[in-house]
Protein backbone atom coordinates (compact mmCIF):
# COMPACT_ATOMS: atom_id res chain seq x y z
CA UNK A 1 0.00 0.00 0.00
CA UNK A 2 1.30 3.43 -0.86
CA UNK A 3 0.05 6.95 -0.54
CA UNK A 4 -0.20 9.25 -3.56
CA UNK A 5 2.42 11.91 -2.83
CA UNK A 6 2.48 13.60 -6.24
CA UNK A 7 -0.30 13.92 -8.77
CA UNK A 8 0.75 14.89 -12.29
CA UNK A 9 -0.82 15.44 -15.72
CA UNK A 10 0.16 14.25 -19.21
CA UNK A 11 3.53 14.65 -20.95
CA UNK A 12 5.71 15.05 -17.85
CA UNK A 13 9.16 15.37 -19.42
CA UNK A 14 12.49 14.30 -17.99
CA UNK A 15 13.30 18.03 -17.81
CA UNK A 16 10.63 18.26 -15.10
CA UNK A 17 11.60 15.01 -13.34
CA UNK A 18 15.31 15.77 -13.37
CA UNK A 19 16.20 19.24 -14.71
CA UNK A 20 19.03 19.37 -17.22
CA UNK A 21 21.14 21.67 -15.08
CA UNK A 22 21.85 18.76 -12.71
CA UNK A 23 22.97 16.40 -15.44
CA UNK A 24 26.61 16.53 -14.39
CA UNK A 25 25.50 14.50 -11.38
CA UNK A 26 25.26 10.98 -12.72
CA UNK A 27 25.69 8.46 -9.90
CA UNK A 28 22.39 6.82 -8.91
CA UNK A 29 23.34 7.33 -5.27
CA UNK A 30 23.52 11.11 -5.79
CA UNK A 31 20.57 11.83 -8.10
CA UNK A 32 17.58 11.67 -5.68
CA UNK A 33 18.39 15.09 -4.19
CA UNK A 34 17.45 16.68 -7.55
CA UNK A 35 14.23 14.72 -8.19
CA UNK A 36 11.54 17.20 -9.29
CA UNK A 37 13.92 19.98 -8.27
CA UNK A 38 11.63 22.67 -9.68
CA UNK A 39 8.61 21.31 -7.78
CA UNK A 40 10.15 22.94 -4.74
CA UNK A 41 7.75 21.69 -2.06
CA UNK A 42 7.91 18.04 -3.12
CA UNK A 43 11.68 18.15 -3.51
CA UNK A 44 12.01 19.62 -0.03
CA UNK A 45 9.89 16.87 1.54
CA UNK A 46 11.83 14.20 -0.34
CA UNK A 47 15.17 15.56 0.84
CA UNK A 48 13.90 15.86 4.41
CA UNK A 49 13.03 12.15 4.34
CA UNK A 50 9.33 12.92 4.83
CA UNK A 51 8.20 10.71 1.96
CA UNK A 52 8.14 7.04 2.96
CA UNK A 53 9.47 4.34 0.62
CA UNK A 54 6.73 2.83 -1.55
CA UNK A 55 4.94 6.16 -1.94
CA UNK A 56 3.24 6.64 -5.29
CA UNK A 57 3.48 9.22 -8.05
CA UNK A 58 0.37 9.17 -10.25
CA UNK A 59 0.71 10.60 -13.75
CA UNK A 60 -1.13 10.83 -17.06
CA UNK A 61 0.03 9.82 -20.52
CA UNK A 62 3.59 9.89 -21.88
CA UNK A 63 5.34 10.11 -18.50
CA UNK A 64 9.10 10.56 -18.91
CA UNK A 65 9.04 11.91 -22.45
CA UNK A 66 12.03 13.78 -23.81
CA UNK A 67 15.66 13.24 -22.99
CA UNK A 68 17.05 9.75 -22.41
CA UNK A 69 18.74 10.86 -19.17
CA UNK A 70 18.67 7.91 -16.82
CA UNK A 71 18.88 10.21 -13.81
CA UNK A 72 15.12 10.72 -14.28
CA UNK A 73 14.60 7.07 -13.34
CA UNK A 74 17.40 6.65 -10.80
CA UNK A 75 16.30 9.73 -8.83
CA UNK A 76 12.92 8.05 -8.21
CA UNK A 77 14.34 4.56 -7.71
CA UNK A 78 16.64 5.74 -4.91
CA UNK A 79 13.82 6.83 -2.55
CA UNK A 80 11.82 3.76 -3.71
CA UNK A 81 8.98 5.72 -5.29
CA UNK A 82 6.48 3.86 -7.49
CA UNK A 83 5.19 5.55 -10.64
CA UNK A 84 1.67 4.65 -11.76
CA UNK A 85 1.00 6.33 -15.11
CA UNK A 86 -1.59 6.09 -17.85
CA UNK A 87 1.33 5.46 -20.19
CA UNK A 88 5.10 5.94 -20.34
CA UNK A 89 7.47 7.22 -23.00
CA UNK A 90 9.60 4.38 -24.36
CA UNK A 91 13.07 5.30 -23.12
CA UNK A 92 11.92 6.17 -19.60
CA UNK A 93 10.04 2.89 -19.34
CA UNK A 94 13.09 0.92 -20.44
CA UNK A 95 15.36 2.85 -18.10
CA UNK A 96 13.13 2.21 -15.13
CA UNK A 97 12.92 -1.51 -15.89
CA UNK A 98 16.67 -1.66 -16.44
CA UNK A 99 17.22 -0.13 -13.01
CA UNK A 100 14.79 -2.56 -11.38
CA UNK A 101 12.37 0.21 -10.48
CA UNK A 102 8.62 -0.30 -10.08
CA UNK A 103 6.63 1.28 -12.90
CA UNK A 104 2.97 0.50 -13.41
CA UNK A 105 1.05 1.12 -16.65
CA UNK A 106 -2.54 1.82 -15.67
CA UNK A 107 -4.42 3.54 -18.53
CA UNK A 108 -7.55 4.43 -16.55
CA UNK A 109 -6.08 5.32 -13.16
CA UNK A 110 -7.98 7.94 -11.16
CA UNK A 111 -6.59 9.18 -7.88
CA UNK A 112 -6.26 12.28 -5.76
CA UNK A 113 -3.36 13.52 -3.73
CA UNK A 114 -3.26 11.56 -0.46
CA UNK A 115 -5.25 8.56 -1.70
CA UNK A 116 -4.02 5.14 -0.63
CA UNK A 117 -3.30 2.78 -3.54
CA UNK A 118 -2.84 -0.96 -3.40
CA UNK A 119 -0.83 -2.20 -6.36
CA UNK A 120 -1.54 -5.82 -7.20
CA UNK A 121 -0.31 -8.06 -10.00
CA UNK A 122 -3.00 -7.04 -12.48
CA UNK A 123 -4.87 -4.16 -10.91
CA UNK A 124 -4.43 -1.01 -8.88
CA UNK A 125 -7.03 -0.51 -6.16
CA UNK A 126 -7.66 2.98 -4.90
CA UNK A 127 -8.52 2.21 -1.27
CA UNK A 128 -9.76 5.75 -0.72
CA UNK A 129 -12.29 5.76 -3.57
CA UNK A 130 -12.87 1.99 -3.54
CA UNK A 131 -12.33 1.68 -7.32
CA UNK A 132 -9.97 -0.68 -9.15
CA UNK A 133 -8.13 -0.14 -12.42
CA UNK A 134 -6.54 -2.75 -14.71
CA UNK A 135 -2.76 -2.83 -15.17
CA UNK A 136 -1.27 -3.32 -18.63
CA UNK A 137 1.60 -5.81 -18.53
CA UNK A 138 5.10 -4.44 -19.12
CA UNK A 139 6.57 -5.29 -22.55
CA UNK A 140 7.09 -9.05 -22.72
CA UNK A 141 10.49 -8.46 -24.26
CA UNK A 142 11.64 -7.06 -20.91
CA UNK A 143 10.40 -9.89 -18.69
CA UNK A 144 13.76 -11.64 -18.37
CA UNK A 145 15.33 -8.34 -17.24
CA UNK A 146 12.56 -7.73 -14.72
CA UNK A 147 12.97 -11.28 -13.38
CA UNK A 148 16.71 -10.77 -12.95
CA UNK A 149 16.09 -7.61 -10.92
CA UNK A 150 17.42 -5.25 -13.56
CA UNK A 151 19.75 -5.05 -16.52
CA UNK A 152 23.01 -5.02 -14.58
CA UNK A 153 22.48 -8.43 -12.93
CA UNK A 154 20.95 -9.73 -16.17
CA UNK A 155 23.96 -8.69 -18.28
CA UNK A 156 26.31 -10.04 -15.62
CA UNK A 157 24.59 -13.44 -15.87
CA UNK A 158 24.92 -13.34 -19.65
CA UNK A 159 28.63 -12.54 -19.53
CA UNK A 160 29.31 -15.33 -17.07
CA UNK A 161 27.30 -17.79 -19.22
CA UNK A 162 29.25 -16.82 -22.33
CA UNK A 163 32.58 -17.37 -20.55
CA UNK A 164 31.61 -20.92 -19.57
CA UNK B 1 7.90 -15.49 -38.93
CA UNK B 2 10.67 -16.93 -40.97
CA UNK B 3 9.11 -17.59 -44.38
CA UNK B 4 11.41 -16.08 -46.96
CA UNK B 5 8.72 -14.31 -48.92
CA UNK B 6 7.52 -12.09 -46.11
CA UNK B 7 7.38 -8.43 -47.12
CA UNK B 8 9.30 -6.20 -44.71
CA UNK B 9 9.48 -2.56 -43.69
CA UNK B 10 12.85 -0.77 -43.46
CA UNK B 11 13.30 -1.56 -39.80
CA UNK B 12 12.25 -5.20 -40.24
CA UNK B 13 14.82 -5.61 -43.01
CA UNK B 14 17.57 -4.05 -40.92
CA UNK B 15 16.76 -6.15 -37.86
CA UNK B 16 16.52 -9.34 -39.93
CA UNK B 17 20.04 -8.69 -41.20
CA UNK B 18 21.33 -7.76 -37.72
CA UNK B 19 20.06 -11.06 -36.31
CA UNK B 20 20.96 -13.25 -39.29
CA UNK B 21 17.36 -14.19 -40.09
CA UNK B 22 15.53 -14.35 -43.39
CA UNK B 23 12.62 -12.32 -42.03
CA UNK B 24 11.30 -10.72 -38.87
CA UNK B 25 7.95 -9.15 -38.02
CA UNK B 26 6.78 -6.32 -35.79
CA UNK B 27 6.45 -7.69 -32.26
CA UNK B 28 9.28 -10.25 -32.53
CA UNK B 29 11.74 -10.05 -29.65
CA UNK B 30 15.33 -9.98 -30.88
CA UNK B 31 18.90 -9.34 -29.84
CA UNK B 32 20.35 -7.39 -32.77
CA UNK B 33 24.08 -6.85 -33.21
CA UNK B 34 25.04 -3.22 -32.79
CA UNK B 35 27.07 -1.45 -35.49
CA UNK B 36 27.60 1.81 -33.65
CA UNK B 37 27.14 2.75 -29.98
CA UNK B 38 27.36 6.47 -29.23
CA UNK B 39 27.54 8.36 -25.96
CA UNK B 40 28.34 11.94 -25.00
CA UNK B 41 29.23 13.23 -21.55
CA UNK B 42 26.66 10.87 -20.09
CA UNK B 43 29.16 8.18 -20.98
CA UNK B 44 30.38 8.90 -17.44
CA UNK B 45 27.25 7.15 -16.15
CA UNK B 46 27.59 4.40 -18.77
CA UNK B 47 31.13 3.82 -17.52
CA UNK B 48 29.94 3.60 -13.92
CA UNK B 49 27.25 1.04 -14.85
CA UNK B 50 29.67 -0.85 -17.10
CA UNK B 51 32.13 -1.34 -14.22
CA UNK B 52 29.18 -2.33 -12.02
CA UNK B 53 28.30 -5.18 -14.42
CA UNK B 54 31.78 -6.68 -14.05
CA UNK B 55 31.89 -6.38 -10.27
CA UNK B 56 32.50 -9.72 -8.62
CA UNK B 57 32.85 -11.57 -11.92
CA UNK B 58 36.64 -11.77 -11.81
CA UNK B 59 36.65 -10.65 -15.45
CA UNK B 60 38.35 -7.57 -16.88
CA UNK B 61 35.91 -4.85 -17.90
CA UNK B 62 36.70 -4.46 -21.61
CA UNK B 63 34.29 -3.23 -24.28
CA UNK B 64 33.16 -5.74 -26.90
CA UNK B 65 34.59 -3.79 -29.85
CA UNK B 66 36.30 -0.40 -29.42
CA UNK B 67 35.94 0.36 -33.15
CA UNK B 68 32.15 0.44 -32.82
CA UNK B 69 31.94 2.84 -29.91
CA UNK B 70 31.78 6.61 -30.39
CA UNK B 71 32.26 9.16 -27.61
CA UNK B 72 31.51 12.79 -28.46
CA UNK B 73 31.79 15.62 -25.95
CA UNK B 74 29.10 18.15 -26.75
CA UNK B 75 26.61 18.77 -23.97
CA UNK B 76 28.76 21.03 -21.84
CA UNK B 77 31.77 22.15 -23.86
CA UNK B 78 34.13 23.63 -22.85
CA UNK B 79 33.26 22.28 -19.41
CA UNK B 80 31.12 24.62 -17.31
CA UNK B 81 32.10 23.09 -13.98
CA UNK B 82 34.79 21.05 -12.27
CA UNK B 83 32.34 18.17 -12.03
CA UNK B 84 31.75 18.06 -15.79
CA UNK B 85 35.46 18.44 -16.48
CA UNK B 86 36.17 15.50 -14.18
CA UNK B 87 33.51 13.35 -15.90
CA UNK B 88 35.07 14.24 -19.24
CA UNK B 89 38.52 13.35 -17.93
CA UNK B 90 37.34 9.92 -16.71
CA UNK B 91 35.93 9.21 -20.14
CA UNK B 92 39.07 10.47 -21.88
CA UNK B 93 41.15 8.06 -19.80
CA UNK B 94 38.76 5.21 -20.58
CA UNK B 95 38.82 6.01 -24.31
CA UNK B 96 42.62 5.86 -24.28
CA UNK B 97 42.74 2.64 -22.28
CA UNK B 98 40.18 0.85 -24.46
CA UNK B 99 41.52 2.17 -27.79
CA UNK B 100 38.27 3.88 -28.82
CA UNK B 101 39.06 5.88 -31.96
CA UNK B 102 35.69 7.45 -32.75
CA UNK B 103 36.35 9.97 -30.01
CA UNK B 104 35.68 13.69 -30.48
CA UNK B 105 37.11 15.79 -27.71
CA UNK B 106 36.68 19.53 -27.18
CA UNK B 107 38.44 20.77 -30.31
CA UNK B 108 38.00 23.44 -32.97
CA UNK B 109 38.89 21.08 -35.81
CA UNK B 110 36.74 18.01 -35.21
CA UNK B 111 34.43 18.69 -32.30
CA UNK B 112 30.70 19.29 -32.34
CA UNK B 113 27.28 17.87 -31.56
CA UNK B 114 27.14 14.08 -31.60
CA UNK B 115 24.27 13.92 -34.11
CA UNK B 116 26.26 16.01 -36.57
CA UNK B 117 29.64 14.40 -35.90
CA UNK B 118 28.37 10.86 -36.58
CA UNK B 119 26.98 11.52 -40.08
CA UNK B 120 29.61 13.99 -41.25
CA UNK B 121 32.43 11.58 -40.40
CA UNK B 122 30.81 8.64 -42.15
CA UNK B 123 30.25 6.66 -38.96
CA UNK B 124 26.64 5.93 -39.90
CA UNK B 125 25.84 3.71 -42.87
CA UNK B 126 22.57 2.62 -44.47
CA UNK B 127 21.26 -0.57 -42.89
CA UNK B 128 23.26 -0.16 -39.66
CA UNK B 129 21.84 -0.58 -36.17
CA UNK B 130 22.86 2.50 -34.18
CA UNK B 131 22.19 3.11 -30.50
CA UNK B 132 23.00 6.24 -28.56
CA UNK B 133 22.52 7.44 -25.01
CA UNK B 134 20.63 10.39 -26.38
CA UNK B 135 17.01 10.53 -27.42
CA UNK B 136 17.80 12.34 -30.67
CA UNK B 137 19.81 9.36 -31.92
CA UNK B 138 16.74 9.02 -34.18
CA UNK B 139 18.58 11.57 -36.40
CA UNK B 140 20.69 8.88 -38.03
CA UNK B 141 17.69 7.32 -39.72
CA UNK B 142 18.34 10.11 -42.23
CA UNK B 143 21.03 7.86 -43.71
CA UNK B 144 18.88 4.73 -43.73
CA UNK B 145 20.07 3.30 -40.41
CA UNK B 146 17.84 2.02 -37.61
CA UNK B 147 18.95 4.40 -34.89
CA UNK B 148 17.37 4.82 -31.47
CA UNK B 149 18.02 6.29 -28.06
CA UNK B 150 18.69 4.15 -25.01
CA UNK B 151 19.58 4.82 -21.38
CA UNK B 152 23.00 4.59 -19.79
CA UNK B 153 22.54 1.15 -18.20
CA UNK B 154 21.35 -0.28 -21.49
CA UNK B 155 24.44 1.20 -23.15
CA UNK B 156 26.66 -0.38 -20.50
CA UNK B 157 25.13 -3.70 -21.48
CA UNK B 158 25.84 -2.97 -25.16
CA UNK B 159 29.46 -2.09 -24.34
CA UNK B 160 29.76 -5.50 -22.67
CA UNK B 161 27.87 -7.71 -25.12
CA UNK B 162 27.71 -5.86 -28.47
CA UNK B 163 24.01 -6.59 -28.78
CA UNK B 164 20.87 -4.79 -27.70
CA UNK B 165 19.06 -7.13 -25.35
CA UNK B 166 15.43 -8.03 -25.85
CA UNK B 167 14.41 -5.49 -28.45
CA UNK B 168 10.86 -5.74 -29.72
CA UNK B 169 10.61 -5.07 -33.46
CA UNK B 170 8.57 -1.86 -33.66
CA UNK B 171 5.61 -1.35 -35.92
CA UNK B 172 5.98 1.32 -38.60
CA UNK B 173 3.98 4.40 -39.54
CA UNK B 174 4.46 5.35 -43.19
CA UNK B 175 4.53 9.08 -43.91
CA UNK B 176 4.28 10.03 -47.58
CA UNK B 177 5.10 13.62 -48.45
CA UNK B 178 4.54 14.98 -51.94
CA UNK B 179 4.62 18.46 -53.42
CA UNK B 180 7.11 21.30 -53.40
CA UNK B 181 7.57 23.51 -50.34
CA UNK B 182 6.44 27.11 -50.84
CA UNK B 183 9.19 29.76 -50.42
CA UNK B 184 10.32 30.10 -46.77
CA UNK B 185 8.85 26.69 -45.86
CA UNK B 186 11.48 24.18 -44.74
CA UNK B 187 11.85 20.56 -43.56
CA UNK B 188 11.52 21.85 -39.97
CA UNK B 189 8.01 23.03 -40.79
CA UNK B 190 7.14 19.59 -42.15
CA UNK B 191 8.24 17.77 -39.02
CA UNK B 192 6.60 20.30 -36.68
CA UNK B 193 3.36 19.88 -38.63
CA UNK B 194 3.61 16.08 -38.45
CA UNK B 195 4.25 16.13 -34.69
CA UNK B 196 1.21 18.37 -34.28
CA UNK B 197 -0.84 15.83 -36.22
CA UNK B 198 0.50 12.76 -34.40
CA UNK B 199 0.73 14.32 -30.89
CA UNK B 200 3.65 13.93 -28.51
CA UNK B 201 3.01 10.23 -28.01
CA UNK B 202 1.30 9.39 -31.29
CA UNK B 203 4.25 7.35 -32.50
CA UNK B 204 5.37 5.95 -29.12
CA UNK B 205 7.15 2.59 -29.68
CA UNK B 206 6.80 3.02 -33.48
CA UNK B 207 9.14 3.87 -36.34
CA UNK B 208 8.26 6.63 -38.80
CA UNK B 209 9.32 5.76 -42.35
CA UNK B 210 9.46 8.75 -44.70
CA UNK B 211 8.51 8.49 -48.37
CA UNK B 212 7.42 10.64 -51.29
CA UNK B 213 8.92 13.06 -53.78
CA UNK B 214 9.44 15.81 -51.19
CA UNK B 215 11.67 13.47 -49.18
CA UNK B 216 13.49 12.25 -52.30
CA UNK B 217 14.25 15.88 -53.22
CA UNK B 218 15.29 16.81 -49.68
CA UNK B 219 19.02 17.09 -48.93
CA UNK B 220 20.45 14.98 -46.11
CA UNK B 221 20.56 18.06 -43.89
CA UNK B 222 16.75 18.28 -44.05
CA UNK B 223 16.37 14.54 -43.56
CA UNK B 224 18.48 14.83 -40.41
CA UNK B 225 16.08 17.51 -39.17
CA UNK B 226 12.96 15.41 -39.69
CA UNK B 227 14.45 12.18 -38.31
CA UNK B 228 15.93 14.12 -35.37
CA UNK B 229 12.51 15.32 -34.29
CA UNK B 230 10.65 12.06 -34.90
CA UNK B 231 11.25 11.29 -31.25
CA UNK B 232 9.12 14.30 -30.34
CA UNK B 233 6.12 12.29 -31.55
CA UNK B 234 7.41 9.50 -29.30
CA UNK B 235 8.90 7.49 -32.18
CA UNK B 236 11.62 4.93 -31.52
CA UNK B 237 13.18 6.18 -34.73
CA UNK B 238 12.61 7.99 -37.99
CA UNK B 239 14.03 6.51 -41.17
CA UNK B 240 14.49 7.56 -44.80
CA UNK B 241 15.19 4.78 -47.31
CA UNK B 242 18.71 5.45 -48.61
CA UNK B 243 18.93 6.73 -52.18
CA UNK B 244 21.13 8.70 -54.58
CA UNK B 245 21.17 11.68 -52.19
CA UNK B 246 22.36 9.42 -49.36
CA UNK B 247 25.22 8.19 -51.54
CA UNK B 248 26.07 11.75 -52.54
CA UNK B 249 26.20 12.84 -48.91
CA UNK B 250 28.31 9.88 -47.84
CA UNK B 251 30.78 10.48 -50.68
CA UNK B 252 30.98 14.28 -50.76
CA UNK B 253 30.47 15.24 -47.13
CA UNK B 254 31.41 12.14 -45.16
CA UNK B 255 34.22 11.15 -47.57
CA UNK B 256 33.19 7.49 -47.51
CA UNK B 257 35.07 5.75 -50.31
CA UNK B 258 33.83 2.17 -50.19
CA UNK B 259 30.65 0.99 -51.89
CA UNK B 260 27.49 1.53 -49.88
CA UNK B 261 24.30 -0.43 -50.54
CA UNK B 262 20.95 1.28 -50.91
CA UNK B 263 17.70 -0.53 -50.26
CA UNK B 264 14.08 0.18 -49.52
CA UNK B 265 11.16 -1.52 -47.88
CA UNK B 266 9.24 -4.17 -49.80
CA UNK B 267 6.40 -2.72 -51.84
CA UNK B 268 3.81 -4.74 -49.90
CA UNK B 269 5.34 -4.23 -46.43
CA UNK B 270 2.75 -3.96 -43.67
CA UNK B 271 2.36 -0.54 -42.02
CA UNK B 272 0.30 0.34 -38.99
CA UNK B 273 -1.02 3.39 -40.76
CA UNK B 274 -0.15 5.72 -43.62
CA UNK B 275 -0.22 9.50 -43.38
CA UNK B 276 -0.11 11.65 -46.51
CA UNK B 277 1.05 15.24 -46.44
CA UNK B 278 0.94 17.85 -49.20
CA UNK B 279 4.13 19.85 -48.71
CA UNK B 280 2.91 22.60 -51.05
CA UNK B 281 0.04 23.42 -48.68
CA UNK B 282 2.24 23.88 -45.59
CA UNK B 283 2.62 27.21 -43.83
CA UNK B 284 5.70 27.91 -41.72
CA UNK B 285 4.94 26.27 -38.35
CA UNK B 286 5.68 27.08 -34.76
CA UNK B 287 5.54 24.88 -31.65
CA UNK B 288 4.20 26.89 -28.73
CA UNK B 289 5.04 26.37 -25.05
CA UNK B 290 5.30 23.92 -23.33
CA UNK B 291 4.93 20.86 -25.56
CA UNK B 292 6.36 20.16 -29.00
CA UNK B 293 2.97 19.03 -30.31
CA UNK B 294 1.37 22.41 -29.55
CA UNK B 295 1.92 23.40 -33.18
CA UNK B 296 0.32 26.29 -35.07
CA UNK B 297 0.88 28.06 -38.39
CA UNK B 298 3.25 30.94 -37.63
CA UNK B 299 0.73 33.63 -38.59
CA UNK B 300 -1.38 32.69 -35.56
CA UNK B 301 1.31 33.82 -33.13
CA UNK B 302 2.93 36.55 -35.22
CA UNK B 303 3.59 39.74 -33.25
CA UNK B 304 4.55 38.05 -29.98
CA UNK B 305 7.56 39.84 -28.44
CA UNK B 306 10.72 37.74 -27.93
CA UNK B 307 13.84 38.18 -25.84
CA UNK B 308 16.21 35.51 -27.12
CA UNK B 309 16.64 33.84 -30.50
CA UNK B 310 18.66 30.69 -30.84
CA UNK B 311 19.77 29.14 -34.13
CA UNK B 312 21.69 25.93 -33.75
CA UNK B 313 21.51 22.41 -32.29
CA UNK B 314 21.42 18.98 -33.87
CA UNK B 315 18.09 19.93 -35.41
CA UNK B 316 18.98 23.14 -37.28
CA UNK B 317 22.60 24.10 -36.77
CA UNK B 318 23.88 23.06 -40.16
CA UNK B 319 25.41 25.17 -42.92
CA UNK B 320 22.15 25.68 -44.82
CA UNK B 321 20.45 26.87 -41.63
CA UNK B 322 23.19 29.38 -40.90
CA UNK B 323 23.13 30.50 -44.52
CA UNK B 324 19.43 31.34 -44.26
CA UNK B 325 20.09 33.47 -41.18
CA UNK B 326 23.06 35.23 -42.79
CA UNK B 327 21.09 36.06 -45.94
CA UNK B 328 18.21 37.54 -43.96
CA UNK B 329 20.46 39.52 -41.61
CA UNK B 330 22.85 40.77 -44.31
CA UNK B 331 23.06 44.54 -43.85
CA UNK B 332 20.43 44.50 -41.10
CA UNK B 333 20.56 44.51 -37.30
CA UNK B 334 19.13 42.23 -34.68
CA UNK B 335 16.33 44.22 -33.00
CA UNK B 336 17.35 45.98 -29.76
CA UNK B 337 16.21 44.06 -26.73
CA UNK B 338 16.73 40.71 -28.47
CA UNK B 339 19.76 38.54 -27.77
CA UNK B 340 20.53 36.32 -30.74
CA UNK B 341 22.76 33.26 -30.33
CA UNK B 342 24.01 31.10 -33.20
CA UNK B 343 25.88 27.90 -32.51
CA UNK B 344 26.98 25.80 -35.49
CA UNK B 345 26.42 22.06 -35.03
CA UNK B 346 30.06 21.13 -35.61
CA UNK B 347 33.49 22.72 -35.86
CA UNK B 348 33.55 21.80 -39.51
CA UNK B 349 30.30 23.68 -40.14
CA UNK B 350 31.66 26.57 -38.06
CA UNK B 351 34.73 26.77 -40.30
CA UNK B 352 32.70 26.51 -43.50
CA UNK B 353 30.35 29.27 -42.31
CA UNK B 354 33.39 31.36 -41.43
CA UNK B 355 35.01 30.89 -44.86
CA UNK B 356 31.75 31.81 -46.60
CA UNK B 357 31.55 35.02 -44.56
CA UNK B 358 28.28 34.03 -42.86
CA UNK B 359 29.64 34.38 -39.36
CA UNK B 360 30.95 37.91 -39.86
CA UNK B 361 27.63 38.90 -41.48
CA UNK B 362 25.83 37.56 -38.42
CA UNK B 363 28.20 39.23 -35.97
CA UNK B 364 27.90 42.56 -37.77
CA UNK B 365 24.14 42.22 -37.31
CA UNK B 366 24.62 41.75 -33.57
CA UNK B 367 24.54 37.95 -33.30
CA UNK B 368 26.66 36.19 -30.67
CA UNK B 369 28.33 33.27 -32.44
CA UNK B 370 29.06 30.49 -29.96
CA UNK B 371 31.28 27.47 -30.16
CA UNK B 372 29.92 24.21 -31.54
CA UNK B 373 28.14 22.07 -28.99
CA UNK B 374 24.74 21.79 -27.39
CA UNK B 375 25.06 25.23 -25.84
CA UNK B 376 21.74 26.84 -24.95
CA UNK B 377 19.62 23.97 -26.34
CA UNK B 378 19.27 22.25 -22.99
CA UNK B 379 19.86 25.14 -20.63
CA UNK B 380 22.73 23.64 -18.71
CA UNK B 381 25.57 25.72 -19.81
CA UNK B 382 24.98 28.98 -21.66
CA UNK B 383 22.15 31.18 -22.80
CA UNK B 384 19.83 30.55 -19.85
CA UNK B 385 16.58 32.53 -19.87
CA UNK B 386 15.33 35.05 -17.32
CA UNK B 387 11.99 34.69 -15.53
CA UNK B 388 9.27 35.70 -17.99
CA UNK B 389 11.60 35.58 -21.03
CA UNK B 390 10.27 34.34 -24.35
CA UNK B 391 12.72 32.44 -26.56
CA UNK B 392 12.39 31.51 -30.22
CA UNK B 393 14.64 28.60 -31.13
CA UNK B 394 15.41 26.25 -33.99
CA UNK B 395 16.11 23.52 -31.43
CA UNK B 396 13.81 20.56 -30.82
CA UNK B 397 12.29 20.87 -27.34
CA UNK B 398 10.23 23.54 -25.61
CA UNK B 399 9.44 21.71 -22.37
CA UNK B 400 9.07 23.72 -19.21
CA UNK B 401 12.57 24.38 -17.92
CA UNK B 402 14.25 23.26 -21.12
CA UNK B 403 16.35 26.39 -21.54
CA UNK B 404 17.28 26.44 -17.89
CA UNK B 405 14.26 28.25 -16.47
CA UNK B 406 10.77 26.85 -15.86
CA UNK B 407 9.49 30.43 -15.59
CA UNK B 408 10.36 31.16 -19.24
CA UNK B 409 8.72 30.19 -22.53
CA UNK B 410 10.30 28.53 -25.58
CA UNK B 411 8.81 28.55 -29.09
CA UNK B 412 10.28 26.25 -31.76
CA UNK B 413 10.57 27.20 -35.42
CA UNK B 414 12.62 26.98 -38.61
CA UNK B 415 15.70 29.12 -39.22
CA UNK B 416 13.65 31.22 -41.68
CA UNK B 417 11.15 32.17 -38.96
CA UNK B 418 13.93 32.74 -36.44
CA UNK B 419 15.88 35.01 -38.79
CA UNK B 420 12.85 37.06 -39.88
CA UNK B 421 11.92 37.52 -36.21
CA UNK B 422 15.43 38.65 -35.31
CA UNK B 423 15.01 41.74 -37.42
CA UNK B 424 11.62 42.72 -35.99
CA UNK B 425 11.97 41.51 -32.39
CA UNK B 426 8.58 39.84 -32.57
CA UNK B 427 7.54 36.46 -33.98
CA UNK B 428 7.41 37.13 -37.71
CA UNK B 429 6.08 35.23 -40.69
CA UNK B 430 9.09 34.99 -43.04
CA UNK B 431 6.74 35.32 -46.04
CA UNK B 432 5.96 38.84 -44.84
CA UNK B 433 9.65 39.69 -44.70
CA UNK B 434 11.78 40.54 -41.70
S1 LIG C 1 21.81 20.01 -29.46
FE1 LIG C 1 20.19 19.80 -27.92
S2 LIG C 1 18.89 18.15 -28.65
FE2 LIG C 1 20.79 18.05 -29.81
S3 LIG C 1 22.07 16.57 -28.69
FE3 LIG C 1 22.54 18.60 -27.90
S4 LIG C 1 21.20 18.89 -26.15
FE4 LIG C 1 20.38 17.19 -27.33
Amino acid sequence: MGKVVLLLGDDISTDIIYPGRFMATVLPSETPQFAFADSVEFNKQLKAGEIPPGSVIVAGKNFGCGSSREQAASCLKGPDLVVVARHFARIFLQNSINLGMRTVICPDIEAEQGDELEIGADKVTNKTSGKSYAIVALPKSRQAIIDAGGLIPYTRQRILQEKK
Amino acid sequence: MGEKTKAMTMVEKILAKATGQAAVSAGDVLEPKIDLAMSHENGALVLNQFLEIYKGTGLDANVWDPSKIAIIFDHRVPAESAKTATNQKKLRDFVNKQGIVKFHDIRGDEGGICHQILPENGYVRPGAVVVGTDSHTTSHGALGAFAFGIGATEMASVWALGIALNIEVPGTIKVVVNGKFAPHVLPKDLILYLIGQLSAEGANFKVIEFHGETIRNMPTSGRLTICNMSVEAGATSGIVPPDAETLRYLKETAHVTEAVPTFGPDADAVYERTIEIDAAALDPQIACPHTVDNVKPVQEVAGKAIHQIVIGSCTNGRLDDIEIAAKVLQGKRVARGVRMLVFPASSRIYQEAMKLGYLSTLMEAGVVVMNSGCGPCLGIHQGALADGDVALATTNRNFKGRMGNPAAEVYLCSPAVAAASAVTGVITDPRKGG
